[in-house]
């Protein structure tokens, strides 16, 4: 296979609500300026392009389309779209990349989540024959999910809080965090449930946001970055979506994308994991067997910014960053989608190949 | 490792009506699931990654329903990606399964594209008024027509092509066990004294709204060698361009003609009309047919309906132009593109049944959609590329 790499990334300010329109455009244009000036690309040089967004987030039909007009496509663009989070519009670019009918390829994401009311909308993704008319909204399946894992011993709410403490005070680090600060565990545990067991902290911030990343195969990109994240291992996965009929404390879909992307067990000494909600990082760390020596989500990850349809490609731009930074060897990055962790995709990706 | 030699090995669809209300939506994708498996020879357990496509969810009123289909569609514990590209996206999702193989991820593909438009209702979907876009709360119909005006004006072209598109397309979809339509008494008479809709698009002239699926099996190439039937895939493109734009030509868009040059190019065709035998084209109203007969380069502008007039894309005619029946005879939205890539596959499977085009051996399969500036084309062969 081709050595494809991440060169570039950037990402919109994580705000709570933009003045911004549903399009995307806003957000957008700002952020594919600010990857041209890092990368010193023109949109005459991406040879592919791959959006990731979500009608019913936009309220509307073809919510790609009006997104188009923020790259200027014309002379054409070769370009696609899936209905998903970025980080699998990505894996897209990736194998056209593979293909070799592209060197250069861009993958953005955006959503306004402010549109609508998210964890309602989120709620039709559902089986729209039986559980989609309980209006079973997504904050309550990730507390029917940590509560599951609490019942069975598999976490406590001590543990829980402690990835929020972690994740909000990583997020000082990140000017681009939405949510950060010094809490204690105890300051944690006295708040008052907000979806029993999840207190308000346990929930990502609702974000409106856009991100993009740039990849590039060989010697292009090391011309274009000075150490690129080259990605040894891409793949994902999907679990069904029935909550009765899955184990919750568990995500077979994960630990089976992360064998697929080469993990074995091994070797990360950082991990971007997309767990919107603080129980969800625990599933995810034991599902990828990752230990305590793995530097998790130094962003402050999705508890502290969760741009619907960008964080998960925000989790690998994430990781590349700190690997172009010389700041990790081996990094992995995860996406999610849908209720409960249901689908994932692991990204691994080392410097100096 | 370069790009690896991919090929459709199984194809099917549903039977395509304006409500299937005898299944549900998990119920209609599996019907072309197991068909397209069952034509390949293979069971569920041999696909290695899903590949779906629709058009809008606002068609069905579920967000993202392949996460909901994921077991009936046996994605679980498998990849599953989901394209969206509006009208184009049956041909774009064909494409990306098609990639996974020539990438060499993948061994076996399941693609699928899929649309239950009598969940909700089409033209509510696309009438949401989106900021600073001009609201033309006129569906499909009343966007095109002004095209369709402006590509009469351009060309010449007498008012009955229309007509004979819609009167071959439609005889074309009574050969067709799937289509939506069979319509066996339409006439040129008969299309003239229908109701003129959008002028000049009349109500025969213009496509049904269906609910309907079609699914393929793309494999690579020691799996491919082993099936009795491979449709070879000999190239594929893709090109977008934007909505509106001072200059923007509607008629004959640039985002075409270039997918259709790269298209040509990498499948190494030189002359279109002699080399390709059968085309299935998105046509979802008659006058498409000679616009894009002349955007995909099988005539010069303003040529196009002269091919169509002469009976040349009739089914035995020189260029046979949808065989099946078009979308003019079954519109599942998302899944028409793929449809048209199907059929492409079909025929030089030799495996069209009564809309079989003899001796085919090279075909287009293309789609297009939004405003047509999305657009996705496939070239298959029965033989594997020289080289």
């Amino acid at each position: 296979m081709r050595d494809v790499a991440v060169v570039g990334f950037t990402q919109a300010p994580n705000v709570r609500s933009t003045s911004g329109s549903s399009t995307g455009v806003e957000m957008l244009v700002p952020t594919f300026q600010e990857i041209y000036r890092q990368t010193g690309l023109g949109k005459t040089d991406i040879d592919f392009w791959c959006s990731g967004s979500s009608d019913y987030l936009a309220g509307r039909s073809f919510s790609f389309v009006s997104a188009v007009d923020a790259i200027g496509a014309f002379p054409p663009i070769i370009e696609s779209h899936v209905e998903m989070d970025a980080a699998w519009a990505l894996y897209e670019a990736w194998v056209k990349v593979l293909t070799g009918e592209a060197d250069v390829a861009l993958a953005y994401g955006f959503g306004k989540s402010s549109a609508g009311t998210l964890r309602r909308v989120l709620s039709l993704q559902t089986d729209p024959y039986v559980v989609a008319p309980l209006w079973v909204d997504a904050v309550s399946m990730a507390a029917l999910q940590a509560r599951v894992g609490l019942e069975s011993g598999t976490w406590s709410e001590r543990d829980m809080a402690e990835v929020v403490v972690r994740s909000r005070a990583a997020a000082k680090d990140n000017p681009r965090a939405q949510l950060s600060g010094d809490h204690t565990v105890e300051e944690l545990l006295a708040q008052e449930a907000y979806a029993d067991p999840l207190r308000k902290h346990d929930c990502p911030p609702i974000t409106d946001g856009a991100s993009a990343v740039v990849i590039a195969a060989g010697d292009r990109a090391r011309e274009l970055c000075d150490n690129p994240a080259w990605i040894t291992g891409f793949a994902h996965c999907t679990d069904g979506q029935s909550l009765g009929g899955r184990d919750l404390t568990t995500s077979p879909s994960t630990t089976a994308a992360g064998s697929a992307a080469g993990l074995n067990g091994a070797g990360v000494d950082t991990a971007e994991l997309y767990a919107p909600f603080s129980h969800q990082e625990i599933v995810l760390r034991r599902a990828l067997g990752l230990d305590d020596r793995v530097r998790v989500n130094p962003s402050g990850g999705a508890l502290c910014a969760n741009p619907m349809f960008a964080a998960g490609l925000v989790r690998i731009g994430e990781a590349a960053s700190r690997i172009h930074r010389g700041e990790s060897a081996r990094a992995l990055a995860h996406a999610t989608s849908g209720p409960a962790l249901q689908q994932n995709l692991v990204c691994v990706m080392e410097g100096q190949h | 490792m370069g790009k690896q030699l991919a090929a459709v090995i199984g194809t099917g669809q549903t039977h395509h009506r304006a409500k299937r209300t005898d299944v549900s939506m998990a119920g209609l994708c599996r019907e072309a699931v197991d068909r397209a498996l069952a034509d390949a020879g293979m069971e569920l357990t041999d696909i290695d990654a899903v590949v779906i496509g629709k058009a809008p969810d606002l068609f069905e009123g579920v967000m993202m329903p392949e996460l909901y289909l994921a077991e009936a569609l046996g994605a679980v514990g498998k990849p599953l990606l989901r394209v969206h590209t509006a009208g184009s996206v049956g041909g774009s999702t064909s494409i990306v399964a098609a990639q996974l193989v020539q990438a060499g991820v993948h061994q076996r593909v399941l693609t699928l594209a899929w649309e239950k438009q009598s969940e909700s209702n089409a033209m509510w979907a696309l009438s949401i008024p989106v900021p600073f876009i001009m609201p033309v709360h006129a569906g499909a119909g009343g966007y095109f027509a002004p095209h369709v005006r402006s590509y009469i004006r351009r060309s010449g072209a007498p008012e009955h092509v229309g007509r004979i598109v819609a009167v071959k397309d439609r005889q074309n979809g009574c050969r067709n066990p799937y289509a939506h339509l069979h319509d066996t008494d339409i006439s040129l008479d008969s299309v003239a004294e229908s109701a003129m809709l959008w002028d000049p698009i009349r109500y025969d002239e213009t496509c049904p709204s269906s609910d309907g699926a079609c699914a393929m099996v793309i494999a690579a190439e020691d799996v491919a060698d082993a099936s009795a039937r491979a449709a070879w895939i000999h190239a594929t493109a893709m090109r977008t361009e934007p909505t509106t734009f001072a200059g923007r030509d509607q008629v004959n868009p640039q985002a075409g003609r270039d997918a259709a040059a790269a298209l040509w190019h990498d499948a190494g065709i030189k002359d279109p009309l002699s080399e390709i035998d059968v085309a299935e084209i998105y046509v979802p109203f008659s006058w498409f047919e000679p616009m894009w007969l002349e955007n995909l380069g099988f005539a010069d502008e303003g040529g196009g309906w002269k091919l169509t007039e002469c009976g040349a894309t009739a089914l035995d005619g020189s260029i046979p132009i949808n065989p099946s029946g078009g979308v003019l005879s079954s519109n599942p939205i998302g899944a028409s593109g793929m449809l048209r890539f199907a059929e492409a596959a079909m025929q030089v499977r030799d495996a069209a049944g009564e809309h079989q085009v003899p001796d085919a051996r090279t075909a287009l399969g293309h789609a297009y959609g939004g405003g047509s500036q999305f657009f996705a084309m496939w070239v298959v062969c029965a033989d594997k590329p020289a080289d």
